[in-house]
């Protein structure tokens, strides 16, 4: 009785509190520019089930995405445990759901071999990240000391959660077969353990009482980290792709209150709609493009936190490829960073802990986003080819902030390079973005033959 | 042979000389200010106004009425001289009543197609590798008659507003499939197709300090390509995607192939490239146009 109270009461706080960190995140996301969302919505839940359930984009790369699968699918299977450990920790029950039969023993077999993949799959991961030369895309600036650290923790969590299920099945096993009767399930790994385990009917029921304790207490504690931890995608998936847009990739956004003064300048009578007001009625004051993380729009602050620092993006954009400063993971890890010190932020805040000898990226201000975080320099070296976007599993979309910082220093600074203010005048006096005259647009045409046919 | 064959001056129809005879054309031909100024690019220009003469299309073209499309302001963050560029082409189009409107300018494309919507003017915007494609597939061009590209190699360097922007990875290829040539993909190709460097308003100014140019990286992955030269192609930082199959047959300094594109930038980018590798003696680049109408003969 006393367990079933003090496991109610972990598992109450051990929600409540990761109720308490989502309502920040969302806070945080809602900072953000409203944005209109177009489009059906079957076609939205199309692409989520495709993209984020289906993994779809994951397997561009064939390794990392079979090595991935494995632990995507463990964690799905894995949680159906999970509501049999949270019926059985309350209710006092063993093993609730063996009531399924032939089920149940699929169930907990399929549960174990995933385990072991998982084990196998995780160790992989931890491979092609902490060898002498890991992945490339696994590396970058942006890979600062706590972003390692957390994708390692990620996975020593994974190997512990998976070793105390593994303690408590092979325990139970044990015991069963000790007292002589048949446990519930089938358990392809745990009864190649059980030779390893004491014969003690003490020593065992501790063992499986111990296990089950961590493997609960470590996925409600690993629940609460996800919220400081990249592996909050794990959740953030599903909405991003939900979100994301189904236009073409090429087109980008429309600035409207721009597209008003336009018209209110080439026809007098356009009436230009009144500006938004915020909830004293003053007018907001709005500035165009974004300098800090909330002049973004609420979907680049959703990207942020949907984003799990894979670097896919990074590892085939043009610029970073050819040794330019500009990553684009860097920008969506910036933005989080960003809007986590102006705004809430969850359990785990060091977004600023890094190894000052690799930090390569050196910027001048404090207190924003763009030359706080993200240098100009970074975002004139963007050539807008989409590659980032079209390589992200989760459908983020860097290119759509780098666009809306551009325009911060076009439109409030001009602070754009002098060759691209050249190419503007020559676009405003010429009509074209080279310094030619536009008497001579249609010289192409002169002493034009085509062979009679 | 070109000299035998009859020839005759084409004078090229303007959008305002239809109007005045109260007609309109099939379409216009937005030629861009790459088309009407790069003197590489008017040749392109000029290889598909001879197409478009040569299966009578009853087309136009705006001559000094066109102006920047606004998509180098647009992608280097200056909206307001966009919206000024797209709201005065939108009163010419819609002036004239502008239906239909093909270009060989992958970025005049994207931003006329999928940007315009918002600011008012909405067209049919189809980019001259669909339209080529059109033509071939309907039997009006044959590509015959002309020079013979047979057995010759040819890569597609695939322009990101065409490509990942517009979702147009066919239309190009089925163009040069129809040359009979030896087409040989590159490992980054289609989707996953690497930039020239030039998009995003990069074409007007210096690349940030780096190790490399984005067109000479480029450049090297076609010629590798164009060669069959696998241990070029894995020298190659940014290859690892294990996309689109193995590398062609070798063909060592193979003369007469081709890099094929479908875009100006493109086309600067990657001549540039050949040169900056001082292989333009056995590697040319071509817009998909030129190499229709020199296979058709249209030449003059």
């Amino acid at each position: 009785m006393i367990q079933q109270i003090l496991f109610f009461l972990v598992a109450a706080a051990g929600i409540g509190l990761f109720a308490w960190q989502v309502r920040k995140i969302r806070a945080n996301i809602l900072k953000g520019k409203d944005r209109a969302m177009g489009g059906p919505v079957s076609e939205r839940i199309n692409k989520t089930l495709l993209v984020a359930l289906g993994q779809q984009k994951m397997f561009k790369r064939i390794t990392p995405a079979l090595l991935h699968m494995v632990v995507y699918v463990g964690f799905l299977v894995i949680n159906v445990e999970v509501i049999e450990i949270l019926i059985d920790g309350i209710f006092g029950t063993h093993r609730v759901l063996s009531f399924l039969g032939p089920v149940y023993d699929a169930l907990m077999a399929v549960n174990e071999v995933l385990g072991a993949l998982v084990i196998v799959a995780v160790a992989a991961f931890w491979w092609r990240r902490n060898r002498t030369q890991p992945v490339r895309r696994l590396t970058g600036v942006e890979m600062r000391a706590w972003p390692r650290l957390d994708a390692n923790i990620i996975l020593y969590i994974e190997v512990a959660l998976m070793l105390a299920l593994f303690t408590f099945n092979t325990a139970d096993l044990k015991l069963h077969q000790q007292e002589g009767v048949e446990l519930p399930g089938a358990f392809p790994i745990s009864s190649l353990l059980v030779g390893l385990f004491p014969d003690s009917v003490t020593a065992l029921h501790m063992l499986e009482r111990i296990g089950w304790w961590i493997h609960i207490t470590g996925i409600l504690a690993f629940l609460n980290y996800l919220p400081s931890s990249k592996h909050f995608h794990i959740i953030m998936a599903f909405p991003n792709v939900y979100y994301s847009r189904l236009v073409p990739q090429g087109q980008f956004s429309n600035v409207d209150s721009i597209t008003h003064e336009v018209k209110a300048m080439m026809d007098p009578s356009y009436q230009v709609p009144p500006a938004p007001v915020d909830a004293d009625g003053q007018p907001v004051v709005q500035r165009f493009g974004a300098k800090d993380a909330d002049d973004l729009s609420w979907l680049n602050l959703l990207n942020a936190y949907s984003c799990t620092e894979c670097g896919r993006c990074t590892s085939v954009c043009p610029a970073n490829l050819t040794g330019k400063l500009l990553s684009p993971r860097k920008i969506i890890m910036d933005t989080r960073d960003r809007i986590e010190e102006k705004y809430e932020s969850p359990l785990i805040f060091q977004p600023n802990k890094y190894d000052p000898e690799t930090e390569r990226v050196k910027v001048d201000e404090e207190g924003s986003l763009v030359r706080g975080k993200v240098t100009p320099e970074e975002l004139w070296a963007c050539t807008t080819c989409n590659a980032c976007v079209e390589a992200c599993p989760v459908n983020i979309n860097p290119l759509d902030s780098i666009i809306e910082m551009r325009r911060y220093l076009v439109l409030e600074e001009s602070a754009a390079p002098n060759s691209l203010n050249v190419m503007f005048s020559n676009i405003e006096n010429n009509g074209a973005p080279w310094a030619f005259s536009p008497s001579d647009r249609f010289n192409w045409a002169d002493e034009l033959y085509v062979a009679e046919k | 042979m070109a000299e035998q064959v009859a020839k005759r001056q084409v004078s090229v129809p303007l959008m305002a000389d239809f109007a005045a005879r109260n007609e309109q054309p099939e379409v216009l031909f937005w030629v861009g200010c790459a088309g009407a100024f790069d003197d590489r690019y008017k040749r392109v220009t000029r290889a598909f106004v001879r197409i478009l003469e040569h299966v009578g299309v009853k087309y136009a073209v705006l001559g000094m009425e066109e102006t920047c499309t606004g998509d180098p302001a647009k992608r280097a963050g200056n909206e307001f001289l966009f919206q000024m560029q797209a709201m005065q082409n939108i009163t010419t189009f819609d002036g004239y009543g502008i239906k239909t409107i093909v270009t060989a300018c992958p970025h005049c494309f994207n931003t006329i197609k999928n940007e315009y919507p918002a600011l008012g003017g909405n067209y049919e915007v189809i980019h001259h590798s669909t339209f080529l494609q059109q033509l071939i597939n309907s039997g009006r061009v044959k590509v015959q008659g002309g020079e013979s590209y047979k057995g010759r190699r040819i890569t597609f360097h695939d322009s990101c507003y065409l490509g990942r922007a517009n979702d147009i990875y066919e239309a190009p290829r089925e163009v040069l499939a129809a040359l009979d040539a030896d087409l040989v993909e590159m490992k980054r190709s289609k989707a996953n197709g690497l930039c020239c460097g030039a998009g995003g308003a990069q074409m007007w100014k210096e690349p940030e300090p780096g190790k490399k140019d984005i067109n000479v990286e480029r450049t090297e992955e076609a010629l590798a390509t164009l060669d069959g030269n696998a241990a070029a192609l894995d020298a190659l930082y940014g290859v690892e995607s294990g996309n689109a199959g193995t590398t062609p047959a070798p063909k060592a300094n193979a003369q007469g192939s081709i890099i094929a594109v479908g875009c100006p930038f493109c086309m600067t980018m990657m001549s540039d490239g050949v040169k900056n590798k001082e292989r333009e003696s056995s590697v040319q680049v071509f817009d998909l146009a030129e190499l229709v109408a020199s296979a058709e003969g249209l030449n003059a």
